[in-house]
């Protein structure tokens, strides 16, 4: 690591220049996320007129409800579904895409589009196909006997957004694998191709263990895409329902302190969220990317 | 922001050199109503801003009843606040529990020496934003209250009486049964608004209780109590309807499916708020409709219908020319010509009798069937304790948990008894929360 070290002709000029960026965080992350840790211990009235200190009180009541609890269950649902749907659709895709040579850029290009719309178009999108009175998807779905119903049935709901969320995500993944694919030197896949290793063979001996930097990143951030950004798929699609089958965590801190104004639990809840993502990301660097090669 | 644009105004009037400095006082609006009932808002301010010269009332649109409400709160917490802020029925525990933050209409109208006599109003309007002395808290602004909707053509066609629409619950059953094995249409009825039309209007369309302590106007300490046998019953049914294709569900809130099934002659009834009627007869273009009370059963006569809708409260933090700008404008907006302009094009109820008589003289109701259907329905019986209106606290949410329960008993996972049970017992832990936050 020596030989990467500058050395700098003033003590002050490294913080000078690193300032912006620590008060940037300082400003919009550290400070309202202390406000919110705050708040998470007080009882407050929505204006702000009354306030009382109420200790864990809070923390305690979510971990006794049992809609949270079935929250957490719910959104542990989402997110892996999600991750695993849309990192293993965006490999296959970016696979395919690396195997064509004229026509990959068109494709890439056709890809990607996905990603320009934003959350609540790609919610509003699917409601639309799958829409129980007027969507052509339930419509087909009843040919196989299948009585399509995500007003009521939480099981479909749940497939709603899942695919929804899937969807939005498979661009930027496949980006991400494409361009990691396109760095694997091409004299291994030729030399072991020369050894007799087939096609499925050199993807997962070859390929694959180089592409482990990008899919770890991708893991990452597919997380916290499912734990954060999916807000504008839920709002405009399910709104949490039926009967709070895709309330999902980030969810439920959005109705219960903007829409219910109960600011404590909800500041409460968004703690207890941020601790989630920042504990699966502490065990991802510690654990997973050991096995990851740089 | 008003003394920002209070300095902009001034050195605007300096540069124009003209003898008019300081002339107007800015009084803001943040409101909730989009498309056309937006712009007929603001033509009513223009209306209000052209006829004197003292003030310039300022509305802002600041999107959805929720959106508007939060975003005054936090101004509020800001101080940044606007003078006047629209908030839905279901904020008035909460608007009302915050006293240091609102100033009640009765007291500003008092303190600015404006012309008000409480009595001007509809008795079923104001009284659900007034306190236990009977003092107006918030002025009303657009109530409206749901009403039965049909459809003339298939009634027609099933053999009904197309001028009849049905007056009990069970008619209501026999008609859509005729209407779906005749082929009119294959669903009898939808409805808009469960938690609203289906519970709460049907507890006191049958004079039941809907909470405790007067429906919560005697106190924070109130509890509810929906799950009585008449709410049990009609939720029964409700399920059972849906299972035999009788009702179809229109989703939660204000049931966003429900219009268009109604529209598309699928559902042959409709409930919804009387201020949809302007909606239903554009959209209605291949039937004739019919308007109607809400049915009620007919082991119980029909008591009245309570509202629903948005009333201002005036917030706390401004300087007295504001007030008093507040007054007169509000004095403006109460005339009978300014309200009976708003309630024919709106649908929403008329807040004082003046301008329901205004409307009579104008022969309107004769010649528009339907439009005085939600007058006459509220004012069917004089109010009991239990027809009055509600007033809980974290109502929003208990709207929510109505909405969840409804749907847990459509999809099968409960009864109607243990959904209103566990709808009981969900939303007395939500009041509990608002008494504790509210001490």
């Amino acid at each position: 690591m020596d030989t990467k070290r500058t050395v700098f002709p003033s003590q002050g000029l490294p913080y000078l220049l690193v300032a912006p960026q620590i008060i940037i965080t300082l400003i919009f992350f550290i400070w309202p996320a202390g406000q919110a840790v705050k708040s998470s211990f007080e009882r407050e009235d929505p204006f702000g007129l009354a306030t009382s200190f109420v200790g864990l009180s809070h923390y305690v009541r979510l971990f006794q409800d049992p809609a949270y609890l079935a929250s957490i269950g719910r959104t542990a649902v989402f997110a892996l579904a999600v991750t695993v749907i849309s990192m293993g659709l965006a490999l296959i895709l970016a696979v395919a895409v690396n195997r064509l040579i004229r026509s990959a850029t068109t494709y890439s290009t056709l890809l990607l589009w996905p990603y320009a719309v934003s959350p609540v178009v790609a919610g509003i999108l699917w409601w639309f196909l799958f829409n129980s009175s007027t969507g052509i998807l339930p419509y087909m779905l009843s040919f196989f006997g299948v009585d399509w119903n995500h007003q009521l049935n939480g099981t479909h709901a749940m497939i709603l957004i899942i695919v929804a969320a899937s969807w939005k995500q498979i661009s930027y993944n496949f980006l991400f694998f494409l361009a990691g694919m396109q760095s694997v030197p091409q004299s291994l896949n030729e030399a072991a191709a020369i050894d007799g290793a087939g096609p499925f063979k050199r993807f997962w001996t070859i390929v694959f263990p180089l592409l482990s930097p990008t899919t770890f990143f991708l893991l990452i951030v597919n997380l916290n895409y499912t734990m954060f950004d999916t807000f504008g798929v839920i709002d405009a699609t399910t709104t949490g329902g039926p009967n709070q089958a895709t309330n999902i965590l980030v969810y439920k801190v959005y109705t219960d302190g903007y829409i219910g104004l109960n600011l404590g639990s909800s500041s409460a809840q968004s703690v207890i969220l941020m601790l989630f993502v920042i504990a699966l990301t502490v065990i991802q660097f510690r654990y997973v990317e050991r096995r990851v090669q740089y | 922001m008003t003394i920002l644009n209070r300095m902009g105004l001034a050195a605007l009037s300096l540069a124009l050199t003209t003898s008019v400095a300081f002339a107007q006082t800015e009084v803001t609006w943040w409101h909730a109503m989009g498309g056309e009932l937006g712009t007929k808002l603001e033509e009513i301010v223009a209306g209000y801003n052209a006829s004197q010269s003292d003030y310039v009332v300022t509305p802002v649109y600041k999107g959805s009843y929720a959106e508007t409400m939060t975003a005054a709160i936090a101004a509020f917490r800001a101080g940044e606040q606007p003078d006047i802020v629209q908030v839905f029925e279901v904020g008035t525990g909460t608007m009302m529990a915050a006293k240091g933050a609102v100033y009640p209409v009765y007291q500003l109208m008092a303190d600015m020496g404006a012309d008000f006599d409480p009595a001007d109003y509809l008795p079923t309007v104001v009284g659900y934003y007034t306190d236990t002395e009977g003092n107006m808290l918030s002025m009303p602004f657009n109530s409206s209250t749901p009403i039965f909707y049909y459809n003339k053509t298939a009634f027609e066609k099933a053999g009904l009486d197309p001028n009849t629409p049905p007056a009990t619950w069970e008619d209501l059953e026999a008609y859509s049964k005729q209407i779906i094995e005749s082929g009119a249409a294959t669903c009898g009825f939808t409805t808009g608004w469960i938690s609203w039309a289906q519970l709460e209007n049907l507890s006191a369309w049958h004079n039941q209780p809907i909470g405790t302590k007067e429906n919560g106007f005697g106190g924070f300490d109130a509890e509810l109590t929906v799950n009585g046998p008449l709410q049990v019953k009609h939720w029964e049914n409700l399920k059972r309807w849906q299972d035999e294709g009788i009702f179809q569900y229109g989703g939660p809130g204000g049931g966003a499916d429900a219009p268009a099934k109604f529209y598309t002659g699928e559902c042959a009834m409709y409930m919804n708020s009387s201020a949809s009627r302007a909606g239903v007869l554009e959209n209605a273009a291949d039937f004739e409709v019919g308007f109607g009370m809400l049915p009620h059963y007919a082991d119980t006569p029909a008591q009245n219908s309570i509202i629903g809708g948005a009333t201002l409260w005036v917030l706390q933090g401004s300087e007295e020319a504001e007030y008093k700008g507040v007054a007169d404008f509000f004095t403006y907006l109460s005339s009978p010509e300014v309200q009976a302009d708003w309630h024919q094009y709106s649908g929403y109820l008329p807040i004082t009798q003046a301008a329901y008589d205004l409307g009579i003289e104008q022969g309107y109701y004769e010649a528009n069937p339907g439009s005085d259907v939600a007058i006459k329905q509220m004012t069917l019986n004089p109010p009991t304790e239990n027809s009055k209106g509600l007033r809980f606290g974290n109502y929003v949410q208990i709207r929510d948990v109505i909405d969840q329960e409804f749907q847990a008993l459509l999809s099968g996972d409960k009864d109607a008894q243990q959904a209103l049970d566990d709808l009981v017992s969900r939303g007395n832990q939500l009041l509990r929360d608002f008494e504790a936050a509210n001490q």
